[in-house]
C-alpha cells in the first residue's frame, strides 16, 4: 500500500520534472536568441544577411566582418575599427575601478571601525549620491573638468566614474565590514597595528567576496556607460560611444555584419569578467545580509 | 602605590556617568577579578585599562608610569578577549607572533618566543591550522598564547570562558589558575560569573551601577559582604536574607525570627556588637552552608543554634540536597548532607550556624555585624 503510493509519487515526480525543464529549456532558448542572431550574422558575408534570413546558418563562414570591426571600419569619419576605442575604454575602466573599490573599502572601514561624530549623515550623504540621476551633473560635471583642465581626457572620465562609483562601493564595504567583528580591530590595536595596517593585514584578507561584487559592478555600470563617455570623452571616447558611431552612421551602405562583430566585441569584456568573478558575485551578495 | 594603579577612575558617556570614582590598587603577581551584573561597568574599566576606552576622569598608571594618553600598544598590556578574537585569515603561529612582529622583533626571536608559549599550553601541533579548523577550547588556548607570548606587565581578560560549555569552561578555569600559579604574573580579569569570580581571584572587585561595592580577598567578600548586593551576588544558592528584629535574652543579642508555622524563635549571634540594635529591626543573613542537619554542621563553629522548621521541598542535587522552607514569611534554603533524611512537611532539626550570620541595616542595606 505504502509502497504502491511512493512509485506514483516518484513517477509524477518525473513528468513534472521532465515538464520543468522542458520549459526552462524554451526560456533559455529564447534568452539566446539574441546572441544567435548576432553570432550568426556575424560571420556572414553582407549580401547573405540582406538577401537571406536573419536565422539561417551562414553558406561562406568568414571572419572578415570582425577584422572590419576591430580594425578598419569607419567610425566617424576615421577608418581605425573599435580598436583605438577598446584601449580608450580599458584605460578609463581598470583604474576607475581599482581606485573607486580602494577607496570604497576605506571608507567602509572608516564608517565601522573608526567611527566618528556624525558618521552616519556622512555615510547617509554618500548614500544619496546613488540616487542621483547622471543628466543631473553634467553641466556642474563639466565645468568641474574644465577648471581641473580634465575636460576629453581618459583622466577626466576616470575621475567622473570614480566620483560615481564612491556611493555604492562605500555602501558594500560599509555593511560588510559592519558585521566584521570589531573585536578584531581592537586586538590588532594592542598588537600594535596601526590604521592602515590593521586594514592591510586584517580587513582585506577577508574581503573577497564583497571586492568582487564592487569590481563587477563598478566594471560593468563604467564599461556600459555611454552618456558621460559621449559628454566628457572628447578625444579619447569609450568603446560604447565608438559603437554607437560605427552602427548609427547615416552614410553609406549598412553593414550589419560588422555592427554584430562590434557589437559583440563591445558586450564582451563584461561577460568575462561575469563568468569568472559570478560565482563570487552571488556570494558576496549574500555575505552579511544572512549574519546581520 | 601598587603596580596597576587606578585612582579615582570615572567615566562618562555625555551626561551619563557609568563609572564613579574607581580606586583600585594591584599589586604584582596578583590577580584581580572583577565581577557584577551586565551593565555594571566592569568591562568599560578593563577597555580603560587597555587604552580602547578614553578615560574621562582621573589616572591609570602601571609601574608608577601614567597610561592615560599612551596607545593601547604601547601600555605593555595583553588582551584576551570574549570572542577571542583570532585573526581568521592568519595560521595560529602568526597569530600568536602577530603582536611581535608589529613591534619589531626579529623572526628568530619570535620563533623562540612562539615555541615556549605554544608549549606551555599544549598547541604545538595546531602552529599551522586556521582559527576556524579549531574548537572552542583550542581558540580559546590560542588567544591566551597570544596574549603569553607578548610577556606583558598586566594581562587583561574580557569574560574569556562565557563562549564555552558548562564543561570545558570548568577546565579552563583551572588551567587559568594553574598558569596564574606558574607564571605569577598580574591579571585583571572581568566575568559576570561569581564562581570564577571566587576560584580564581586572589582578590575581587564586585562592582554594580558603575561603583565598586566591595574590594577585598574571596574570603572576606564571602565571610563579610559589605551590603546587600554583594552578599547575595557572590554565592551560589545565594545568601538567604530575611527581615529579623534584634532582641537581648541574657544580656546577649539574639535575632527573632518566625518560622514556618508563624512562631517565633530566637537565633543567639555571636556579635556582641548587635546589642546597640536591641529592639530594632534588621536583615539577617545566612548562606545556605550555615543552615545544615546537626551531623553536617561545622564542628569548630562555636554557635550552632538548633532551629526546627517545616520543611517546604527537597531538591537532592546529588553532591547536596538542597531544602526549601518558610523563615520570617520568606522561602530560603538551606544545604543539607546529600544523604540527609529529610521530607517536604515534615518538622526537621535545622543546626544553624550563627558565626557565619550577617546582619545589615534596613535602612541602607550596609552590613552592621560582623
Amino acid at each position: 500500500m505504502s509502497a504502491a503510493s511512493q512509485d506514483t509519487a516518484v513517477s509524477t515526480g518525473r513528468v513534472t520534472r521532465a515538464f520543468l525543464y522542458l520549459v526552462l529549456l524554451l526560456f533559455a532558448l529564447f534568452y539566446l536568441l539574441p546572441l544567435y542572431v548576432m553570432g550568426i550574422n556575424s560571420v556572414k558575408p553582407l549580401a547573405e544577411i540582406t538577401g537571406g534570413n536573419m536565422m539561417a546558418l551562414p553558406s561562406t563562414w568568414t571572419l572578415d566582418p570582425w577584422r572590419s570591426a576591430w580594425s578598419t571600419a569607419q567610425i566617424g569619419v576615421e577608418p581605425t575599427g573599435l580598436k583605438p576605442y577598446f584601449l580608450n575604454s580599458i584605460l578609463m575602466v581598470v583604474p576607475a575601478v581599482v581606485i573607486s573599490t580602494i577607496v570604497g573599502a576605506l571608507n567602509g572601514y572608516v564608517l565601522t571601525k573608526w567611527r566618528f561624530r556624525g558618521d552616519t549623515w556622512v555615510f547617509g550623504l554618500m548614500l544619496f549620491s546613488c540616487f542621483i540621476p547622471f543628466q543631473i551633473v553634467l553641466i556642474p560635471m563639466a565645468v568641474v573638468l574644465g577648471k581641473l583642465g580634465l575636460a576629453g581626457s581618459v583622466s577626466g572620465l576616470v575621475l567622473v566614474h570614480v566620483v560615481y562609483g564612491i556611493g555604492f562601493t562605500t555602501l558594500y564595504f560599509r555593511n560588510y565590514y559592519a558585521s566584521f567583528p570589531t573585536e578584531l580591530v581592537r586586538a590588532a590595536m594592542i598588537d600594535g597595528a596601526g590604521f592602515f595596517r590593521i586594514f592591510w593585514r586584517i580587513l582585506l584578507p577577508v574581503s573577497g567576496p564583497i571586492a568582487v561584487v564592487s569590481v563587477i559592478w563598478q566594471f560593468t555600470n563604467i564599461w556600459n556607460d555611454f552618456l558621460f563617455g559621449v559628454s566628457f570623452g572628447g578625444t579619447s571616447q569609450p568603446m560604447t560611444v565608438a559603437l554607437n558611431n560605427l552602427v548609427q552612421s547615416s552614410t553609406g551602405v549598412k553593414e550589419y555584419n560588422v555592427h554584430f562583430a562590434g557589437a559583440i566585441l563591445a558586450a564582451l569584456p563584461t561577460l568575462i569578467v561575469y563568468i569568472v568573478a559570478g560565482r563570487y558575485f552571488v556570494r558576496g551578495l549574500m555575505a552579511g545580509s544572512v549574519k546581520g | 602605590m601598587g603596580f596597576l594603579d587606578i585612582r579615582n577612575v570615572t567615566k562618562s558617556y555625555g551626561s551619563v556617568q557609568v563609572l564613579h570614582r574607581v580606586d583600585v590598587a594591584v599589586e604584582e603577581g596578583e590577580f584581580l577579578v572583577l565581577v557584577g551584573p551586565s551593565g555594571c561597568g566592569k568591562s568599560t574599566l578593563l577597555n580603560m585599562i587597555a587604552g580602547l576606552e578614553v578615560i574621562t576622569g582621573g589616572e591609570i598608571a602601571i609601574k608608577g608610569r601614567v597610561i592615560n594618553g599612551v596607545h593601547p600598544s604601547k601600555r605593555n598590556i595583553a588582551m584576551v578577549f570574549q570572542s577571542y578574537a583570532l585573526y581568521p585569515n592568519m595560521t595560529v603561529g602568526q597569530n600568536m607572533t602577530f603582536g611581535l612582529e608589529m613591534h619589531g622583533v626579529p623572526k628568530p626571536e619570535r620563533d623562540v618566543a612562539l615555541a615556549r608559549v605554544a608549549k606551555l599550553l599544549q598547541i604545538d601541533h595546531l602552529l599551522d591550522r586556521k582559527p576556524g579548523q579549531l574548537s572552542g577550547g583550542q581558540r580559546q588556548r590560542v588567544a591566551m598564547g597570544r596574549a603569553l607570548v607578548r610577556n606583558p606587565d598586566v594581562f587583561l581578560f574580557d569574560e574569556p570562558l562565557s563562549n564555552l560549555d558548562a564543561k570545558l569552561r570548568v577546565d579552563m578555569r583551572t588551567e587559568i589558575k594553574k598558569l596564574h600559579q606558574t607564571l605569577k604574573t598580574t591579571i585583571v580579569y572581568v566575568t559576570h560569573d561569581q564562581i570564577e569570580a571566587m576560584t580564581l581571584s586572589t582578590r575581587i572587585a564586585v562592582m554594580n551601577k558603575g561603583h565598586v561595592q566591595q574590594l577585598g580577598t574571596p574570603k572576606e567578600i564571602y565571610d563579610t559582604p559589605a551590603n546587600v548586593f554583594v552578599a547575595t551576588f557572590m554565592g551560589s544558592p545565594a545568601m538567604n536574607i530575611v527581615p529579623a528584629t534584634v532582641v537581648m535574652a541574657g544580656g546577649v543579642p539574639h535575632a527573632a525570627v518566625a518560622d514556618a508555622d508563624g512562631a517565633v524563635r530566637h537565633l543567639r549571634f555571636s556579635q556582641a556588637n548587635l546589642g546597640a540594635w536591641a529592639g530594632m529591626p534588621i536583615l539577617l543573613g545566612i548562606r545556605p552552608e550555615a543552615m545544615t542537619d546537626p551531623e553536617g554542621a561545622d564542628r569548630k563553629s562555636g554557635n550552632i543554634v538548633a532551629f526546627p522548621n517545616r520543611v517546604g521541598v527537597t531538591e537532592p542535587a546529588g553532591s547536596d540536597t538542597f531544602v526549601t522552607m518558610q523563615l520570617c514569611g520568606k522561602d530560603i534554603v538551606a544545604r543539607m548532607r546529600a544523604d540527609a533524611e529529610v521530607a517536604p512537611g515534615q518538622v526537621f532539626d535545622f543546626a544553624v550556624n550563627m558565626e557565619k550570620a550577617v546582619a545589615f541595616d534596613p535602612a541602607t542595606e550596609e552590613r552592621i555585624a560582623p
